[in-house]
């Protein structure tokens, strides 16, 4: 094999987190103890996560000086049985290392916004020592995300989807023991357990793809599958289907596709800093990754294809009507993520890949911007409220009793004004997820359009309308937030924050502002689209269609015309139902209470599943196994045996009868023979006598 | 010369009143005489052989037989002597302590 330039360094984009986390986990309770011990950890996770960066450019530098060839690097055996040979190998190849660069670039400005957030977070959650394992735990992300879109097999790939499913986990879980409101409860502790949960459904069926994969197609490496597949799908067209179909599920959980959302907006019970990096712009991409990376299955079977671009598109624009009913300013952005992601699924099950990876790049970029800035304006927020317990002596007796929600967009107002900064980051933000000309977001979301317009005529009615709601309720959170006047005397006195928690967020403006650029409709400017060439081969360049482009753009800014009419003309006042639910009515209480999916699930599966659990813990464990099983039948037989047959029969009638016949016998006999023993000499030597006639008879007459 | 027969015919008869003697005598003496007797008549015997075989076992054998029946004889008496001071009595039949 010639020189491939930094393809060496592949490992290290695992393992550079990886020594970030160990020296955290290792030194970090040292740390803890120093005046700059939380600044170290930081650092530290900064570092590991930059390194990762680096060699994340690196690699992308090696990759295009190939000219987009795939490198595979060797790294470590895993299983060899039989035919199954599973590698540890990295794939290098524009496809994989432009997710590197996201999940290392955005998680790395993640990672220094953390450092600001999290300092703020423990103390107002008064449990500091927690600050460390925060940042193993992100480490711990990077590294798991890493292996996934490193990965040259399904297995590796699923060694790394399953790893960030934990990692998902342990940081929604982060504050276990209480509420997102920081009351001592178990609620952010469920909303894990139902993110893993929930996770774990979507990962059987990738499991199902991956066996179906083995026995149809004899490999899981990506190559080998891909190489395979034409011959089966001219044989077998419905085994690939089968295996695309198991496939959707695992992306449906993971990316938060019908139906199997439900854990994304729980999730947010994470940290802030998490929910932009886990939940909006890495892992929950990672479904469409998958897609993108299996496109040469999916491309093999149009009806596939078109199922995922329907769940895609449904779920743009259900979770979009969802997020225009909410008053989390969190849960805002979660559904709308889960919109957005709908948007990505819609295209790659359209076979349009680049723009679906070009819509999961701005995507990172807007929402991770959009989530810090929630962030910013949560703690500010908490700042305002700590302010008012420190110097509003007069009303602190009723401070206990109200539980303030520094996320609850109703308590906030005019923030405009006291937190400029991160108003005009969040407008940034807002933009670019309106598709607003020239923002990064409009370009990527242009594309979908464009291709659903050509090809899909459903699909593209169902992501317009969605569209159109994504300008409103952001453009609706807008005018909640920052416009108006406060509606709490926190958001009164909210505080801006610290640099080290907007300079991330600059960063990642900028990228929202210009992000666009990577990929622009005009002949010579699709960069993405000639970059991804090499891995996806065959790649739609579409030119700027006005008239698409003219219908979104308008469609968004109506929306957010109407949501000024509603929102910014008459800002809403404090306890003032929202202006939506009069002219609404029972559709708004749909919206507002998610249509009552959680509820519906609650019904069908979860209580069932209770039900059954109840059935199976009550009648089948305790009463069948413990009580007949056993009490009666292993108990039952035991005491049997032991106190009826060994000790009755065997014991009292078999043993213990014979050594009693023994001594009976000898009794008898002693009795018997002690009468001959009378003493009398005569006797004695009549016996004698008797027995001498005897013998000698016995010699003379035999 | 007397046929060897009229030996063998006078040691059984012999013999025979020694054994009866000492199963139906009740007094230790007179049984300690039977059994002289019926030694007697086993010497008798062994004689009557050794002449009819002329050989000198049996006449050896005889002088045996009688060293032991007097050693035999000097011991019993002293057991006799002994019963006869606990006892006051050397009726056989009032020595049954043995008795089971």
């Amino acid at each position: 094999m010639e020189n491939h330039g930094f393809a060496f360094l592949a490992p290290w984009l695992v393992f550079a987190p990886v020594v970030g986390l160990l020296i955290n986990i290792i030194l970090g309770g040292w740390f803890m103890k120093q005046p700059w011990g939380e600044k170290a950890i930081g650092a530290v996770a900064v570092l590991a996560s930059g390194a990762a960066f680096v060699v994340s450019v690196l690699l992308a530098y090696t990759v295009s000086a190939a000219h987009g060839e795939a490198l595979t690097v060797p790294f470590a055996q895993w299983i060899h049985i039989g035919t199954l040979e599973l590698d540890w190998t990295f794939r290098l190849d524009s496809l994989s290392t432009t997710m590197m660069l996201v999940v290392s670039g955005v998680g790395t400005l993640i990672h220094i916004y953390a450092i600001g957030y999290m300092h703020e977070d423990v103390r107002f959650k008064n449990d500091i020592p927690r600050y460390q394992r925060f940042f193993v735990f992100l480490n711990l992300f990077i590294a798991m995300m890493m292996i996934l879109v490193s990965g040259d097999s399904y297995m590796m790939l699923f060694v790394g989807w399953e790893g960030v499913g934990l990692c998902s986990f342990l940081l929604i879980g982060f504050w276990y023991d209480m509420d997102t409101l920081g009351r001592s409860s178990w609620a952010n502790s469920n909303a894990a357990k139902k993110a893993f949960i929930t996770n774990r459904i979507g990962d059987f069926g990738f499991l199902i793809a991956g066996f179906l994969m083995f026995w149809y197609l004899g490999s899981f490496q990506f190559d080998q599958v891909f190489e395979a597949a034409p011959a089966l799908a001219h044989e077998h067209p419905g085994i690939i289907v089968l295996i695309t179909l198991f496939m959707l599920i695992g992306v449906a959980g993971k990316s938060a596709q019908i139906p199997l959302y439900v854990w994304l907006p729980d999730a947010m019970a994470g940290p802030t800093p998490v929910s932009a990096l886990i939940h909006a712009a890495t892992m929950v991409t990672a479904g469409v990754y998958l897609i993108t990376r299996s496109a040469e299955l999916y491309t093999l079977v149009p009806q596939a294809q078109y199922i995922v671009a329907m769940t895609g598109a449904g779920t743009a624009l259900f979770a979009a009507t969802i997020a225009v009913g909410q008053y989390d300013i969190k849960k805002v952005l979660a559904y709308s993520t889960i919109s957005q992601l709908g948007f990505m699924v819609a295209a790659v099950g359209m076979g349009a890949y680049v723009a679906g990876m070009f819509h999961l790049i701005t995507h990172a970029f807007f929402k991770a911007l959009l989530f810090l800035s929630a962030g910013s304006v949560i703690l500010g927020l908490e700042r305002g409220h700590h302010h008012l317990a420190h110097h509003g002596h007069g009303h602190h007796d009723g401070h206990h009793e109200e539980v303030f929600d520094p996320g609850d967009m109703r308590n906030m107002g005019g923030l405009r004004k006291t937190m400029p900064v991160t108003f005009w980051l969040y407008m940034i933000g807002t933009l670019a997820l309106a598709g607003i000309v020239p923002f990064a977001g409009f370009w990527s979301k242009d594309e979908i359009l464009l291709d659903a317009s050509l090809h899909y005529p459903g699909v593209y009615a169902l992501l317009t309308i969605a569209a159109f709601l994504t300008a409103f309720y952001m453009g609706r959170q807008v005018w909640m937030v920052f416009f108006g006047e406060a509606r709490h005397a926190a958001a009164a006195h909210a505080e801006e924050s610290p640099l080290i928690i907007t300079a991330p967020l600059m960063v990642l403006a900028a990228l929202s502002l210009l992000g666009g650029g990577l990929n622009l409709p005009f002949e010579g400017f699709h960069n993405l689209g000639h970059w991804l060439e090499h891995t996806l081969h065959e790649v739609e360049a579409l030119p700027l269609n006005l008239q698409v482009a003219g219908i979104s753009t308008g469609l968004a800014l109506a929306a957010i015309f109407v949501s000024w009419w509603l929102y910014g003309r008459n800002p809403l006042k404090a306890k003032q139902p929202d202006p939506l639910k009069k002219p609404l009515g029972l559709i708004f209480e749909g919206m507002e209470n998610k249509w009552f999916v959680d509820e519906g699930y609650w019904a069908v599966f979860v209580n069932r599943y209770v039900d059954i659990s109840r059935f199976l813990a009550d009648k089948v464990d305790w009463w069948f196994w413990h009580d007949i099983f056993h009490e009666k039948v292993i108990a039952g037989t035991y005491n049997w045996l032991s106190n009826v047959f060994l000790n009755d029969v065997a014991d009292q009638k078999g043993i213990d009868a014979f050594a009693n016949f023994l001594g009976r016998a000898t009794q008898w006999l002693s009795a018997a023979t002690r009468k001959l023993q009378n003493g009398f000499v005569r006797s004695y030597a009549l016996s004698v006598l008797l027995g001498v006639v005897i013998i000698l008879g016995y010699l003379i007459f035999k | 010369m007397v046929p060897t027969n009229f030996y063998i015919t006078l040691s059984a008869i012999l013999f025979a009143t020694g054994a009866m003697g000492v199963l139906v005598r009740r007094n230790p003496l007179i049984i300690f005489m039977s059994v002289e007797l019926m030694l007697n008549a086993a010497n008798l015997a062994f004689v009557a052989f050794a002449s009819q075989h002329g050989s000198l076992d049996g006449q050896i054998f005889v002088f045996f037989v009688m060293t032991v029946a007097a050693a035999e004889v000097a011991v019993g008496l002293a057991l006799i002597v002994q019963i006869f001071k606990s006892k006051h009595s050397i009726n056989v039949d009032e020595v049954n302590s043995l008795k089971g």
